[in-house]
């Protein structure tokens, strides 16, 4: 009996030895909701690679990039693709822990021409490194309520023809609606105002060479305060900080917003807790002022440390590139593709429930096409920080513009050595 | 000792009791020190090897580079390094002074006058300290909203009170969205939750105070309040001590409330940036791991310097004003 058993488990192990030579596990790291499209794409990428098995290991937003910081400064524990938010992509591709994916074998750049124009300058670090592949994206779109502008005899062009105009429009909007707000925070539109216009080899905060941009005789942020401050004198805003805190998500709840800035993938929030019960009364538009701006998105990277690159390539592949599994990835989640060719999938030219039937994915296929790349600059986060700080001090009248930017400028200088 | 032949078989088993009795007690105690090593001891000598280096975090060990001081006159030279001390240090004291000044007369009641019910008054002011700070400060933030806060609509309703009314703010008063109110906010929380610690730090110094003193106090014909001016204070600077060392040092690390109620933002006007916050955003936001760890030294500096200080100040004529 006893060698007999010995016989079997020294059989077995040597099968399953087997299988494991022929088959491979990688993992992929994520976050929500990321990880649902992942685990959708599964069986579809099953089929192309049976031998392949994919682990998905799902962490919480910021956990997840704070595990991933680790992971990368000491060299293990990233698995094989890791999932990247455009807000960390810069961060990440500091150093060399990430593949270059231009190089052989991967050769990134013969799919170029196949994605949204500026996903590509986001994932490119400034010697020229593409660190990540881009999978959605989110173009920016003014969502408003269509009762609200009714019931002042607004129309929706009549918002977004200009920053002025929508202005005017708004405190039309306000004082028809009493107790309602045009904007979450009047600091939106200056965010906006500070992402477009920017001329060739500008960044945002820097230029090329890494010159400051940020002063008080630049036009762009003299604008943009100018703007926001408008809207904070009008009254016009909620004063709500940033998107997501309690008071951006109560006044939504509660009905008080007129007009909201963001990626499409808001109409999925509101539709599913943030605004339930005001369906068909939301609609969207362009930004003001034939402004195209994107908020957020996301890439896909292959980590250094990976002892498993080939299938970590194909499966990022599949998940980019392929355009049944980018349309499939919408449908899941509501991101937008980065892929080009799946925004021609008849799903995008069906009306949004939510939206009053309204074809808005039309509206945002085209906005994508129309936003401009950014350089990114590895003091990007320093420089929004303080630029922020600034516009602040004026919106809240303790500086003014001069002032507050002068200052801005030398605290960044500082910085920019 | 050796020759005892109570021992001698023992021995003679071979090495194994010998080894039991030498070196298995470093055994058993082994599990803390390698705990320590691992995350108390070698996280502060990496903190202060990296204080000297200038790193990104996410780019690999194999890239630092030594700046020498760079790292400490950046700080030092840096205006919201120096606003956030200040932030830090007004913050501690908007926050710790009351804590102790609510928390000596609570106790004092707690265990005179309230004793039957001693246990549940404990209990209740003791809860905040043990509920989870998260939970805690989104409630707060909730009660603070500008527009549908409580805090709000029950100062407007004051208002609106014939006579009093006028005390109160008829208009919503944006707690943590400008600049005057953060930092009031803040300690408002902080006070909240660290009275029940304090209070509990002075009833058990109050309670070890010898009773034959009240009673001898009563015979002589004290009255409640001379007998806790003259006999529970003095009594109670030991105690005081520890707990205002401890106020001082918790004061200064201030991270979890002014981070979760200003959004992580440091608020209207960068009130509510402590320092330590401040040090999170250079390693998080700014990926400047270097700059982050000389500012934790140089922040250790300060507490360092202010507890040596109150320990000179206070601790000697606490401490020693006992004979």
């Amino acid at each position: 009996m006893r060698p007999i058993l010995a016989l079997t488990l020294a059989l077995s192990a040597s099968t399953l030895g087997m299988a494991a030579a022929q088959g491979k596990t990688i993992t992929v790291s994520a976050f929500p909701d990321l990880d649902s499209v992942i685990k959708a794409a599964l069986p579809g990428f099953k089929k192309l690679y049976p031998n392949v098995t994919v682990r998905v290991n799902s962490l919480a937003y910021a956990d997840h990039h704070t595990a991933m910081t680790t992971a990368l400064s000491t060299g293990r524990g990233a698995g094989d693709v890791i999932a990247v938010d455009f807000g960390y992509i810069g961060r990440f591709a500091e150093g060399n822990g990430l593949v270059d994916l231009r190089a052989a074998p991967y050769n990134a750049g013969q799919y170029r021409s196949q994605f949204v124009a500026y996903t590509y300058p986001q994932a490119t670090a400034p010697d020229g490194r593409m660190v990540a592949m881009p999978t959605d994206i989110g173009p920016g779109s003014m969502f408003y309520r269509s009762d609200m502008l009714s019931k002042a005899g607004v129309k929706p062009a009549e918002l977004n023809r200009s920053w002025e105009s929508y202005i005017a429009a708004g405190r039309k909007v306000v004082a028809a609606n009493p107790g309602s707000f045009l904007i979450p925070d009047a600091g939106q539109a200056a965010q906006i105002i500070l992402r477009t216009g920017l001329k060739s080899g500008e960044g945002l905060f820097f230029d090329k060479a890494g010159k400051v941009l940020v002063s008080p005789a630049n036009p762009r942020f003299v604008r943009a305060f100018t703007i926001a401050k408008q809207i904070r004198d009008a009254g016009l805003d909620a004063r709500a900080g940033g998107a997501f805190s309690p008071e951006w998500t109560t006044a939504f709840q509660k009905g008080n917003l007129a007009t909201e800035f963001s990626g499409a993938w808001l109409v999925g929030h509101m539709q599913n807790w943030l605004a339930k019960d005001f369906s068909g009364k939301w609609g969207a538009q362009n930004l003001p002022g034939g402004t195209y701006a994107s908020w957020g998105g996301s890439f896909y990277a292959i980590p250094q440390q990976s002892q498993n690159k080939a299938e970590a390539w194909a499966l990022i592949q599949y998940l980019t590139t392929n355009r049944a599994q980018q349309v499939l990835a919408f449908k899941t989640t509501g991101a937008f593709p980065a892929l080009k060719a799946a925004s021609s999938d008849a799903v995008f030219t069906q009306g949004v429930p939510y939206l009053g039937g309204q074809k808005a994915r039309v509206l945002w296929r085209d906005a994508a096409a129309r936003i401009q790349p950014i350089d990114v600059n590895r003091l990007d986060p320093v420089a929004e920080q303080i630029v922020n700080d600034a516009l602040n001090t004026v919106l809240d009248g303790s500086k003014d513009i001069r002032t507050a930017l002068a200052e801005a400028q030398t605290l960044i200088t500082r910085r920019a050595r | 000792m050796l020759t005892s032949p109570r021992v001698s078989p023992a021995r003679r088993r071979g090495g194994w009791t010998e080894f039991q009795r030498r070196y298995a007690p470093y055994i058993f105690i082994s599990p803390f020190f390698l705990l320590f090593l691992v995350f108390g001891l070698f996280p502060i000598l990496f903190n202060a090897y990296l204080s000297f280096q200038a790193w990104q975090p996410g780019t690999g060990l194999g890239e630092m580079e030594f700046v020498g001081l760079r790292n400490y006159t950046d700080n030092l030279t840096d205006p919201t390094f120096w606003q956030s001390l200040k932030n830090t240090a007004v913050l501690a004291l908007l926050s710790g002074l009351p804590q102790h000044l609510l928390a000596i007369p609570l106790a004092f009641a707690a265990a005179g006058v309230l004793r039957r019910m001693q246990h549940l008054v404990t209990a209740v002011y003791f809860l905040p300290y043990i509920t989870s700070i998260v939970a805690i400060s989104v409630i707060f933030f909730t009660l603070f909203s500008w527009q549908y806060g409580v805090i709000n609509a029950a100062l407007n309703a004051l208002s609106g009170l014939p006579l009093i009314g006028g005390l109160f703010p008829a208009e919503k008063i944006n707690w943590l969205g400008q600049k005057e109110y953060v930092q009031p906010a803040i300690a408002l929380v902080v006070i909240w939750r660290y009275v029940g610690w304090n209070m509990l730090l002075y009833l058990s110094g109050i309670q070890s105070i010898p009773r034959e003193l009240y009673e001898a106090a009563s015979v002589d014909g004290a009255t409640g309040w001379q007998q806790f001016r003259f006999i529970t204070l003095p009594l109670l600077r030991p105690i005081m001590f520890v707990a205002v060392t401890l106020s001082l040092i918790g004061g200064l690390q201030l991270f979890e409330e002014p981070f979760i109620l200003t959004n992580g933002t440091g608020g209207a006007g960068q009130a509510g940036l402590t320092t330590i916050m401040y040090m999170y955003r250079t390693y998080a936001n700014y990926s400047d791991a270097g700059v982050a760890a000389a500012m934790s030294w140089l922040l250790f500096l300060v507490i360092g310097g202010l507890t040596l200080v109150n320990n000179r100040l206070f601790g000697r004529s606490g401490l020693a004003g006992r004979d």
